[in-house]
C-alpha cells in the first residue's frame, strides 16, 4: 500500500507548488492524477520516488518512509518503483533488450551494472516481457528505430523488470496518437491487475482517465481538490478543477 | 487576447528599431575606423585583383616544384598525426571534466563553476599565445606544438561535451536514476551511449580544425608542415610554398569528406 501524508513542496519561497497532499492507494489500483498544467502533478510523481526532494510530509510504501531513507535504502526503494515518461526516456542508441535490462540496474553491483553484465535469468525475463508487450521481434533493434507507441512499450517492459510495487507514469500518452494511446493504456491497466501493483498516471485527457482509472485525484494550484472513484468525477467537479474554460486557456 | 497581439506588434517594432540601430552603429564604426587608419576603401578594393594575380603568378607550382613533394608529404603526415593525437588525448581528458562539470551529471555547484572556468581559460587564450608561452619551457619541438593544440582543444571540447550531455543525456539519465541505478551505472549505461554520436562528430570536427591550426603552430615551433612552408617562403621558393599550401588544402578536404562519411554512418 502507498500512503502519502501532508506532502508539501515549494520551489521558491512563498510560492508553494504542493500543499498538504494526502492519499492512500491499495495494490491493483490504477489512479489518475488530473489537473491543469502547472498544477503540480509532475511534482507529486517525482516526489514519490524522490527525484525531487520535497519539503515535508510522509511517503510510505508498505510502511517504509521513502523520505527518510539514506542513499542505499533509497536505491532499494526506487527499484520497487517503476517510472514511465512522456518522452519515453530510453537510451536511443542501445537495443530494445538493453533498455529493458536497464530496469535491473538497481539490483546489481556497481561494476556489473557499469559493464552491462546481466544474468541469463534476467535476459530470459527481459525477452518474456518483450513478448508480453508485443515487441519480441524488435529485441535486438535500436530504440531509435521504433515508433512512439513501441518506445513506450519498451518503457513499460523496463519498469516491469524491476518487479515494482508501484509504477509512476508522467503523461505516458501525451506524445502518442489515439490508437497507440489506447493500446498503452489498456496494456498498463491489464498488467496492473494481473500483477496486483499500483499505477499512478498523470493524465490530461479527462475522458481517458475516467475510462481507465479506478480512482482519480484532482490537483489545482498544488492543492488536492478531488479524490474519489472515477465515476464520481462529474461536470461540477471538472469545472471546479479546471475553473472556467476562459480563465485556464492560454492566448494562442 | 487583444493585449497580447498589441504587445507582439510593439515587440516586433522594437526589434526592428534595434536592428537598424545596430546596422547604423556598425557602419559608423567602419567609416570612423577607415578614417583613423587612413584606409581608402576604393583603393583597397582595387588592389585585390592585383594581389591575386601576383599570388597566382608567384605561387603557381611549376614542374620542378614537384620534386619538393616527398618532403612536403612527409611533413604533412607528421602534422596530421599531431592533430589527431592532440584531439584524441584532449577528448579523453575533456569527457572526464565534462561529466564532472555539466549541470546534469555534475557533482556539485563548486565543481561546475570550476570546470567552466578551466574550460573558458584554456579556450580563450589564442592558440598562438599558447604556443609562444610553451616555447619558453619546451623549446622548438613537436611536443610544444602538441601541447598548445592539446590545451586549446581541451578547452573547446569540455565546453562542447558539457552542452551535449546537458542537451542529450538528461532524459535517459533521469529514467535510470529512477530505477535505482547508481551514479556510475547511470554514467556508463545512459550518458555515454547516448552522447557517443555527437561526441564523435565533435572529435572529427576538431581533427579537421587542428590540421589547419597545426600548420600555424608549426611556423612558430619550427615543426611539421608549417615549418617547411615558412622555410620555402622566407627563401623565396614561392612555387614550393604554393604547393605546400595546395597539399594542405587537399588533405583538409580529404579529411572533411572522410569525416562526413563517418558521420553519416554513425548518426
Ligand atoms: N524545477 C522547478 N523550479 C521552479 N519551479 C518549478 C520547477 N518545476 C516545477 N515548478 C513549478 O511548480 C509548479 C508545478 O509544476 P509541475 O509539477 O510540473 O506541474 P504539472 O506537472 O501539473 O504541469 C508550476 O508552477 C511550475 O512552474
Ligand atoms: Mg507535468
Amino acid at each position: 500500500m502507498l500512503e502519502v501524508k501532508h506532502l508539501a513542496k515549494s520551489y521558491q519561497k512563498d510560492k508553494p507548488a504542493l500543499t498538504d497532499i494526502n492519499f492512500k492507494i491499495d495494490p491493483g489500483n490504477f489512479v489518475a492524477i488530473i489537473g491543469p498544467s502547472g498544477a503540480g502533478k509532475t511534482t507529486i510523481l517525482r516526489s514519490l520516488n524522490q527525484l525531487i526532494k520535497d519539503d515535508a510530509g510522509e511517503i510510505l510504501l508498505d510502511g517504509e518512509d521513502i523520505r527518510s531513507a539514506n542513499k542505499s535504502e533509497l536505491r532499494k526503494l526506487r527499484r520497487q518503483i517503476g517510472m514511465i515518461f512522456q518522452n519515453y526516456n530510453l537510451v536511443e542508441r542501445l537495443t530494445v533488450l538493453e533498455n529493458v535490462l536497464h530496469g535491473r540496474l538497481g539490483y546489481k553491483s556497481t561494476l556489473a551494472g557499469v559493464m552491462g553484465r546481466y544474468t541469463e535469468d534476467e535476459k530470459r525475463e527481459a525477452l518474456d516481457l518483450l513478448d508480453k508487450v508485443g515487441l519480441s521481434e524488435f529485441a535486438l533493434q535500436r530504440c531509435s528505430e521504433l515508433s512512439g507507441g513501441q518506445k513506450q512499450r519498451v518503457g513499460i517492459a523496463r519498469a516491469l523488470i524491476q518487479h515494482p510495487k508501484v509504477i509512476l507514469c508522467d503523461e505516458p500518452i501525451a506524445s502518442l496518437d489515439l490508437a497507440s494511446s489506447q493500446v498503452v493504456m489498456k496494456m498498463l491497466k491489464d498488467l496492473i491487475q494481473e500483477l496486483n501493483i499500483i499505477c499512478i498516471a498523470n493524465l490530461h485527457q479527462i475522458d481517458l482517465a475516467k475510462e481507465h482509472a479506478d480512482q482519480i485525484i484532482g490537483i489545482r494550484h498544488g492543492k488536492m481538490v478531488f479524490n474519489d472513484v472515477a465515476d464520481k468525477l462529474d461536470q461540477a467537479a471538472i469545472t471546479e478543477l479546471y475553473g472556467t474554460a476562459v480563465e485556464e486557456k492560454e492566448p494562442a | 487576447m487583444n493585449g497580447s497581439k498589441l504587445t507582439a506588434a510593439k515587440y516586433l517594432g522594437h526589434k526592428r528599431l534595434v536592428q537598424s540601430g545596430v546596422l547604423l552603429l556598425v557602419g559608423l564604426i567602419y567609416v570612423v575606423g577607415c578614417y583613423l587608419l587612413k584606409f581608402d576603401t576604393i583603393q583597397g578594393a582595387l588592389s585585390i585583383p592585383k594581389a591575386f594575380s601576383w599570388l597566382a603568378i608567384n605561387f603557381m607550382p611549376t614542374h620542378e616544384s614537384m620534386s619538393y613533394l616527398p618532403q612536403i608529404l612527409n611533413k604533412l603526415f607528421e602534422t596530421v598525426l599531431m592533430a589527431i593525437a592532440s584531439v584524441v588525448v584532449a577528448a579523453v581528458i575533456a569527457i572526464f571534466f565534462a561529466i564532472l562539470g555539466s549541470k546534469v551529471t555534475g557533482i556539485n555547484k563548486f565543481m561546475q563553476i570550476l570546470v567552466r572556468g578551466i574550460a573558458s581559460f584554456f579556450r580563450n587564450i589564442p592558440l598562438v599565445a599558447w604556443a609562444m608561452i610553451l616555447l619558453f619551457s619546451f623549446k622548438q619541438s613537436n611536443f610544444t606544438g602538441f601541447l598548445a593544440l592539446l590545451l586549446m582543444t581541451i578547452g573547446f571540447l569540455i565546453r562542447a561535451f558539457m552542452e551535449i550531455i546537458e542537451d542529450e543525456a538528461g532524459e535517459a539519465m533521469l529514467a535510470l536514476k529512477a530505477t535505482g541505478a547508481s551514479y556510475f551505472q547511470v554514467i556508463f549505461q545512459a550518458v555515454i551511449p547516448q552522447i557517443i554520436p555527437s561526441l564523435i562528430s565533435w572529435i572529427l570536427y576538431m581533427i579537421e580544425n587542428n590540421v589547419r591550426d597545426a600548420t600555424l603552430v608549426g611556423i612558430l615551433t619550427g615543426t611539421g608542415i608549417g615549418f617547411i612552408f615558412d622555410l620555402y617562403y622566407k627563401s623565396f621558393r614561392f612555387d614550393a610554398a604554393g604547393i605546400t599550401v595546395l597539399s594542405i588544402i587537399v588533405v583538409v578536404i580529404i579529411l572533411e569528406t572522410l569525416s562526413n562519411q563517418i558521420r553519416k554512418v554513425i548518426l
